[in-house]
């Protein structure tokens, strides 16, 4: 990749150090808006056609950037998390106490609090080596597999409704509605082994298909914005679910005053993969052909094709004859049957002894960091669910080992996302070249010249 | 003021936009950079105006090295610029316009609004400007507003002004307008730089004629030279600037409007009762200037406007209230105006925007999986067929040149079995090369028996493409007269003017 910094090396009076490109953004980027007038924007644009959003540039950009940035985005986020674990750490405080006398000592203690929370990390999600045999040795790797199913199904969720062009934030709400479905057929009915289970996991499905749904059809039908609608539509479903965890006859166990379901029947429970020995449930095989699915949909099927051509530019798959509105219900309604699934998962494999309101843990919001660090392709997304499932799992043995607050877990995560919304960021960090630069500066030349 | 460029280059890492430029504007001298989409005209301004850092060379002005750090140091040295998309904040008057950017302020830091009125008429009046200072930019007609920004530059002490092809989008009378004032800045001493692709232009008002290609000074002409000559040093080869077209053969009428009105989103009436028809094997061009509703026009005929009155039929069919789909399926073929916002999805490669209207079913879909294999083979035949100058079938649109996009969407609807094209502003931003090419492709069309309607606010190109040229003027149809129509009864017409009688077809 030629970058457009190596001729400002050149320049005379330009030679000093490299972050003279940040001080040269704004500037570069007024002229590139000048160089490009020539060329892409209509003479006069009339008043009548939209002018092109910068929010959805931007929103673009954001959720399907490069994949460097996302490694290099985790390797930071993991970074600040390392001083931080420093910072807190009580042994670094009390050296850095006589820290002029003798700094070998907070070094030391600084060395030994991150590798040891960050060695209590790796132990806990992927092989712990103080257990004598492979099989225990290896459990927490199927922990952190676990933790990642339904972190993955409400991944790929989120980003398919973003590769439509839509932020889907209504996560919570589908994957409760879902949860309630799925959870009210499994300890309700009595069915066969299997299609008690099926029965199950397809109502779970709907249920939360069309939770999304209606965020779909309400924008297709009013413009309503996604994602106020899906966020009210969270609380409109917490509360429904609440209401109906504490209703008798509903989804409140029997002879019971607690907000909470009656455990699943064993015929409609994930079977476990590995053994009894192991949490590990079916559910990681559905996420799998999950993302086989989502990724034929996206890149081999014609609806996949259609939705993205609705995402990447609305405009011209409008005139191309697609139909956007109901482009964007069908988005939606995979979308809520993606986080449905992360919702049956739940109730079907983790907790199966009866959910209580707080069944989604959070993980329809997690699936929006999920779907930014895989940049919402299928695969990425499998990837990143992984990395926050070991998070989750590593983190409890990071607490537990090393003292470290679980807190920080959160706030490595946190940061990932805090450093893919701003890839700039990142850029300048690290000093990789803007890969769309060079190409809008001076979109003809290069192509005119390699022609001739 | 002397203007000199020596030896400027800026390079974008491998690339090359300017290679050693020389340019030298003497005092009171129009200067024409002339040259295609992409030769690097606009890179060399940026440099003069500060916004880009050369490489190499420097920027002279008087004989003296400048160093502009930013466009705010040209400004001060006595550059000044008048873009082609007007630089005007459009809820302001034309003196706060003006003012913006080196307010005065009296005590308290009060806008000293009197003296940006008094600055502004005393300019307008030295020019024959006739530009009321307390009007709002946004009521002034465009001619208008690229005065007000003539005005900026001037009020700024500019004493080389950069014409950034200020021509695109004002009607020929306003440009006739604006060459006037040119003559009229030249006589008083300012030099100017004129930057333009429009061969016609600079012929009738530059001194001398420099002409860029792919970067480098590739000559300098003077402004006898022929239009033949001029275009063939701009593209590197012999150019046919004349479209080669036999009588057409008319057939039946295809496309039959009648009564049609279309209301836009903000409720305005932007096309008012127009009926027209098209033959088979015939063109029939619409002029006017931009704005004047054949936008709208076009965007009816294919069902993209909500809110029509009237009908559309073709070949029989009522068109009037079916979706774009059906529209495109009984065989109209759509160049949209803009083909970045509406005829090309950027981050789509090649061969994905080819087949984007007919995502829907065989050939390119069975089953609901892309026959990825069969588009492959289309791409690549398209791509050659069409000249479509590209890495390969997988690169981005984007990454295109707006010639080679533009013929990426001819190529997907030219594709299909049509009974009707519309070509919204075919060639705008399409170098000259690609123009040649692309006028070819319409004629063919034509030649084929399909009724072509062709949208342009260009007269070289009505004139040079139309079996019959529609007028609009807001909205309006002013008249439909034969494709031999003189330019100034056209350039007229384009004013709402009626045009004289035995002239309608």
């Amino acid at each position: 990749m030629s970058d457009p910094q190596a001729p400002r090396g050149d320049a005379p009076g330009a030679t000093e150090h490299d972050a003279d490109v940040v001080l040269e953004e704004p500037q570069a980027a007024a002229a590139v808006s000048v160089a490009t007038a020539d060329q892409a924007a209509p003479a006069g644009a009339p008043a009548e056609v939209e002018p092109p959003s910068r929010w959805h540039t931007m929103f673009q950009q954001i959720v399907t950037g490069n994949a460097i940035i996302s490694v290099l985005a985790v390797f930071l986020a993991l970074v600040v998390g390392a001083i931080m674990i420093a910072f807190t750490d009580e042994r670094v405080q009390a050296a850095s106490v006589y820290f002029f006398a003798r700094p070998g000592d907070t070094f030391v203690a600084i060395w030994d609090s991150v590798s040891g929370a960050y060695s209590a990390l790796f132990q806990g999600s992927i092989y712990n080596f103080r257990r004598d045999t492979f099989a225990a040795g290896i459990r927490p790797l199927t922990e952190t597999l676990t933790f990642a199913t339904p972190l993955i199904a409400g991944g790929l969720g989120v980003g398919l409704a973003f590769r439509v062009g839509m932020f889907n934030i209504g996560g919570r709400g589908q994957m409760l509605i879902a949860a309630s479905i799925a959870g009210w057929i499994a300890f309700g009915f009595d069915l066969p082994w299997g299609i008690h289970m099926l029965v199950a996991l397809i109502g779970g499905l709907i249920g939360g298909a069309l939770w999304a749904g209606i965020a779909g059809f309400l924008k297709a039908r009013t413009g309503a914005h996604e994602v106020i609608v899906t966020i009210m539509l969270n609380y409109v479903a917490f509360y429904l679910v609440s209401w109906m965890l504490r209703t008798p006859g509903l989804l409140q166990a029997p002879g019971s005053s607690n907000p909470k379901t009656p455990p699943m029947k064993e015929t409609a429970i994930f079977p476990a993969l590995l053994g009894p020995q192991y949490n590990l449930h079916f559910g990681f095989i559905l996420v799998i052909i999950a993302t086989v699915v989502v990724w034929w949909i996206l890149n081999r099927s014609s609806l996949g094709f259609r939705f993205r051509a609705v995402g990447e530019n609305p405009n011209a798959a409008r005139v191309a004859g697609i139909n956007v509105k109901s482009m964007y219900v069908y988005a939606m309604l995979i979308a809520g049957a993606l986080l449905g699934l992360a919702g049956v998962s739940q109730v079907l494999g983790t907790v199966t002894t009866g959910f209580t309101a707080g069944i989604d843990a959070g993980i329809g919001f997690d699936a929006i960091t999920v779907a930014l660090l895989g940049r919402s392709t299928p695969w990425g997304i499998f990837v990143a669910g992984v990395l926050f499932g070991a998070f989750k799992a590593g983190g409890f043995s990071m607490q537990a080992a090393e003292g470290v607050p679980i807190e920080i877990v959160l706030v490595v995560q946190s940061l990932i996302v805090l450093f893919i919304a701003a890839p700039p960021l990142v850029r300048t960090i690290f000093r990789l070249p803007d890969p769309s630069r060079r190409r809008r500066a001076v979109p003809n030349v290069t192509k005119e010249v390699k022609a001739k | 003021m002397k203007l000199e460029l020596r030896g400027i280059t800026k390079r974008f890492g491998s690339l090359v936009a300017n290679d050693h430029i020389d340019l030298m504007v003497q005092p009171g001298e129009i200067h024409a950079l002339l040259g295609e989409n992409g030769a690097g005209k606009s890179t060399l301004m940026n440099v003069l105006y500060g916004l880009y850092q050369a490489d190499e060379g420097e920027v002279l002005l008087d004989d003296e090295v400048q160093h502009f750090a930013g466009p705010g140091d040209a400004m001060a040295a006595g550059i000044g610029m008048v873009h082609q998309h007007f630089m005007l904040i459009p809820v302001f008057t034309v003196a706060e316009n003006v003012m913006l950017g080196h307010e005065e302020t009296k005590f308290g830091g009060r806008l000293d609004l009197p003296a940006a009125r008094a600055r502004v008429r005393e300019i307008s009046e030295r020019f024959g400007f006739h530009v009321d200072p307390d009007a709002l930019v946004d009521d002034l007609p465009v001619g208008v507003q690229q005065r007000v920004e003539i005005i900026k530059a001037l009020s700024r002490d500019a004493r080389v002004l950069v014409f950034d092809e200020p021509t695109a989008v004002l009607t020929p009378q306003e440009t006739d307008e604006l060459m006037g004032t040119m003559r009229q800045l030249k006589e008083s001493g300012t030099s100017i730089v004129f930057i333009t692709h429009k061969l016609r232009e600079v012929r009738e008002v530059a001194d001398r004629i420099t002409v860029i290609r792919l970067g480098k000074v590739v000559g300098e002409a003077s402004p006898t030279a022929s239009n033949a000559e001029l275009a063939s040093m701009m593209v590197g080869r012999a150019v046919e600037l004349t479209v080669h077209k036999d009588e057409p053969k008319l057939g039946e009428e295809a496309l039959v409007v009648e009564g049609l009105s279309v209301i836009d989103h903000i409720g305005q009436l932007v096309v008012n009762d127009v009926s027209f028809s098209v033959r088979r094997g015939e063109i029939l061009a619409v002029a006017g200037v931009q704005g004047n509703g054949q936008t709208e026009l076009t965007e009816a005929l294919v069902g993209l406007q909500p809110r029509v009155r009237g009908s559309i039929r073709l070949d029989g069919v009522d068109l009037t209230t079916e979706s774009v789909r059906k529209i495109l399926d009984s065989g109209v073929g759509f160049i949209p105006e803009d083909r970045n916002e509406d005829g090309l999805v950027g981050n789509f490669t090649i061969a994905e925007n080819l087949m984007l209207d007919r995502s829907d079913g065989p050939p390119f879909v069975k089953g609901g999986n892309i026959q990825r294999g069969f588009l492959a083979e289309f791409a690549r035949d398209k791509v050659k067929e069409f000249d479509v100058r590209t890495q390969g079938i997988d690169s981005k649109a984007d990454q295109l040149s707006g010639g080679n996009q533009q013929k990426v969407v001819l190529a997907r609807e030219l594709s299909r079995d049509l009974s009707l094209l519309v070509a919204a502003q075919p060639t705008r931003g399409v170098d000259v090369g690609s123009i040649e090419f692309i006028h070819k492709r319409i004629v063919e069309t034509r030649d084929r028996g399909v009724p072509v309607l062709v949208v342009s606010t260009e007269l070289d190109e009505v004139t040079a493409l139309a079996d019959r040229i529609m007028v609009m003027y807001r909205g309006r149809i002013v008249g439909i007269v034969p494709g031999n129509t003189p330019r100034d009864v056209l350039g007229l017409m384009m004013a709402g003017e009626q045009p004289a009688e035995g002239a309608a077809a």
